[in-house]
């Protein structure tokens, strides 16, 4: 066990699956000699080679295509995209490639393809930048995504990605690299699609993931000192989605609070509140309530783009409006 | 003579390779009467005119070799060895097709036969052949890979990309693109600044080449060339083959905006009678050697004693044996189940070994 950034943590699961699998390569744009943007595959061309750590050229398409077609033969390539940004040229190779092939071909081929990727606002990278497009992924029956939030979730679900045989997007978050956590490399992982309890609470239901859960255990520490009490769910996984534990736990606080950065309309949350209140309509106290991003192109200006996703205080003022209105109704 | 090659080719290969155009027509004529009377639904591209390009690359490849092709990918996977059966059933949608029914007419995979698929989005046999070719390198093997695709294509930037990356790294695989001049309704001089497609990939190094793609052997020829170059170690190959389709772009087009002397023209062309033209030639009587000029005397005589030939009555067993065999493999296909929701959901989860899947408790 040790402490690391979350980028290292990247790092180690990446060594430890090529080390493990001679299958395993990695290619994407500055992935080799510079040791990746945010370093994640720092080392790894000195000791596997450019063969397994492939510098691209800038053709996100065809790259991710190319990860497409080696792992039909069998390799199981994970594809760094800079961004999720210039994932958008690359949505023909994911969309229309590799979660169809499996499928079209009637389950003969596997498809162990892994794309990594950052999103997410970050700071002050404008509007081209800073987008959130999960909701254009879980929206596509044949893909998966995990979205970790800590170092050792990012350890543990880029493992097993790679081991997937189906494709996995492992979206991760820019402004996440750099923070940090234990990392237990010995602790056998829970499953990759299923969501955590971060904390339990009797009053709301946090339902959070990547970037939101600190900002939710932050909101929750402040919440508590006034006496509401959150239980934060951390979803873990965007496609497919552990309802089981999200309803297990609205089962027992009746309020359901959804923290997403991704924009309100038709994101993300949408499909969390819709599945939920099928699942809890009668056992909610109060309607489902969505704290999300503005329907907006991400503004330059720092202040304005802060305004424009949830923050911690955001989440605090909604649990306390919900608090009172509880009250009011008693 | 219009066959004019450097070495011989041997009996049983020329008439392996007429025995393919032949099944390849009769497959698509039969695929166009069940679409006619409903039995297949959807897209269906067809291939007649250009079965002189999938038969001659093909026959110039090895079983070990990869193959990714298009949606007017029937012809390609039929040369291929997919059984017709097995490839009718599909276009029918059947459980017995070579995707299980879930792919369709433009969607035949078969992993035994390394058959990467049929793909119907313009441009993405370069990605997958550039996946499939990287494989191949990383394991160090003597496999190539055929990526299939035509002139329309090439516009795409996936083309550019993807031939970018095979030059760099210079992987085995062979571009061929099947030109017939047409994306859709299209004439390539309206999609296309340049129209000689092969002089597009000078611009990242891979050698080109250009031939007719309405003469099989020319076209095997050409294909074999390429292959040696690309198991020899060069990198990437590339061929272009002029070629026509006679039909429209689908079944859903009537190719009403080609000239009719265009089509006519291509039609008395047809790679098939050439090839039975070739295949049946007769020794030239002395009016034929007469009129020919030394040159072409020569080269008469050297094809007449260096190939087999084949008479009249050997083409038309051919032809009623290719016949049966698709009459066999519609009567298949008619009869044949259809998938269920069930088979739908099994293709669907079939690779996922490792870990069950989230179910949400109903």
């Amino acid at each position: 066990m040790s402490e690391m950034f979350y980028w290292q943590a990247l790092n180690r699961a990446m060594d430890a699956e090529m080390a493990a699998d001679e299958t395993v390569l990695t290619l994407g744009e500055d992935v080799g000699l510079y040791g990746g943007t945010y370093r994640v595959t720092e080392g790894l061309m000195a000791k596997y080679g450019e063969w397994r750590v492939r510098d691209t050229p800038i053709s996100e398409n065809s790259f991710t295509g190319l990860g497409v077609g080696a792992a039909m033969l069998g390799l199981r390539p994970v594809v760094e995209i800079m961004t999720i940004n210039f994932a958008l040229f690359a949505m023909d190779a994911i969309v229309n490639m590799a979660a169809k092939i499996p499928f079209m071909s009637g389950g003969q081929f596997p498809m162990p393809l892994t794309i990594r990727m950052p999103g997410g606002v970050a700071k002050q990278l404008g509007a081209q930048h800073s987008q959130r497009l999960e909701h254009m992924l879980m929206n596509v029956p044949g893909l998966r995504m995990v979205v970790p939030a800590t170092p050792q979730d990012a350890y543990w679900q880029l493992r097993q990605a790679i081991r997937s045989d189906d494709p996995v997007i492992v979206l991760e978050h820019e402004l996440l690299y750099f923070s940090k956590g234990r990392v237990d490399e010995m602790v056998p992982a829970p499953p990759i699609h299923q969501a955590v309890v971060r904390r339990r609470g009797r009053d709301i239901t946090c339902v959070a993931y990547s970037r939101m859960l600190p900002l939710a255990l932050q909101a929750a520490e402040t919440l508590a000192a006034e006496g509401i009490e959150l239980t934060v769910i951390d979803l873990r996984s965007l496609s497919p989605i552990d309802w089981n534990t999200c309803i297990a736990a609205v089962e027992q606080t009746h309020r359901c609070l959804i923290v997403e950065e991704d924009c309100r309309f038709a994101g993300a949350g949408a499909e969390f509140a819709a599945t939920l209140q099928e699942h809890c309509f009668y056992l909610l106290d109060a309607p489902i309530r969505r704290l999300a991003g503005m329907d907006i192109p991400t503004p330059f200006n720092g202040t304005l783009e802060a305004a424009s996703i949830p923050r911690a205080d955001d989440i605090v003022q909604a649990a306390r409006q919900m608090m009172a209105r509880k009250e009011a109704a008693r | 003579m219009r066959f004019c090659r450097k070495k011989a080719m041997d009996k049983t290969q020329m008439a392996a390779m007429l025995r393919d155009m032949l099944r390849a027509r009769a497959f698509e004529e039969a695929a166009a009467q069940a679409y006619a009377q409903g039995h297949i639904a959807g897209f269906l591209h067809l291939y007649p005119g250009e079965e002189a390009v999938a038969v001659g690359v093909l026959h110039a490849a090895e079983p070990g070799d990869y193959v990714v092709s298009t949606y007017r990918e029937h012809v390609h996977a039929l040369v291929r060895g997919i059984p017709a059966r097995q490839i009718m059933a599909e276009l029918h949608g059947k459980k017995t097709g070579i995707s299980g029914g879930m792919g369709g007419s433009m969607h035949l995979f078969d992993k035994d036969r390394r058959f990467l698929g049929g793909y119907a989005i313009v441009g993405e046999t370069f990605p997958i052949a550039l996946g499939a070719g990287y494989a191949v390198a990383y394991r160090k093997l003597p496999e190539a890979v055929l990526c299939f695709f035509g002139d329309g294509a090439v516009n795409q930037g996936t083309f550019h990309e993807s031939l970018n990356m095979a030059a760099l790294w210079k992987l085995p695989i062979f571009f061929i693109c099947e030109n017939n001049h047409y994306q859709i309704g299209t004439e390539i001089h309206r999609h296309s600044a340049i129209t000689e497609v092969y002089k597009r990939a000078c611009a990242y190094g891979i050698p080109a080449e250009k031939a007719d793609g309405m003469n099989v052997i020319a076209v095997h020829e050409a294909a074999e060339r390429a292959l040696e170059r690309i198991r020899a170690g060069e990198g990437p190959q590339f061929l272009e083959l002029e070629t026509y389709r006679y039909r429209g772009h689908s079944m859903a087009d009537s190719g009403s905006y080609r000239p009719n002397a265009e089509l006519n023209a291509y039609q008395a062309n047809d790679p098939i009678a050439a090839a039975v033209h070739e295949a049946e030639y007769p020794y030239p009587g002395i009016e034929a050697v007469a009129a020919a000029s030394a040159n072409s005397v020569t080269r008469f005589a050297d094809h007449c004693c260096q190939e087999g030939h084949l008479d009249d009555a050997t083409v038309e067993r051919m032809r009623r044996e290719v016949q049966e065999e698709v009459a066999d493999a519609v009567t298949f296909a008619e009869q044949s189940a259809a998938p269920d929701m069930e088979d739908a959901w099994k293709a669907f989860h079939r690779n996922r070994r490792f870990e069950t899947l989230m179910e949400v408790a109903r």
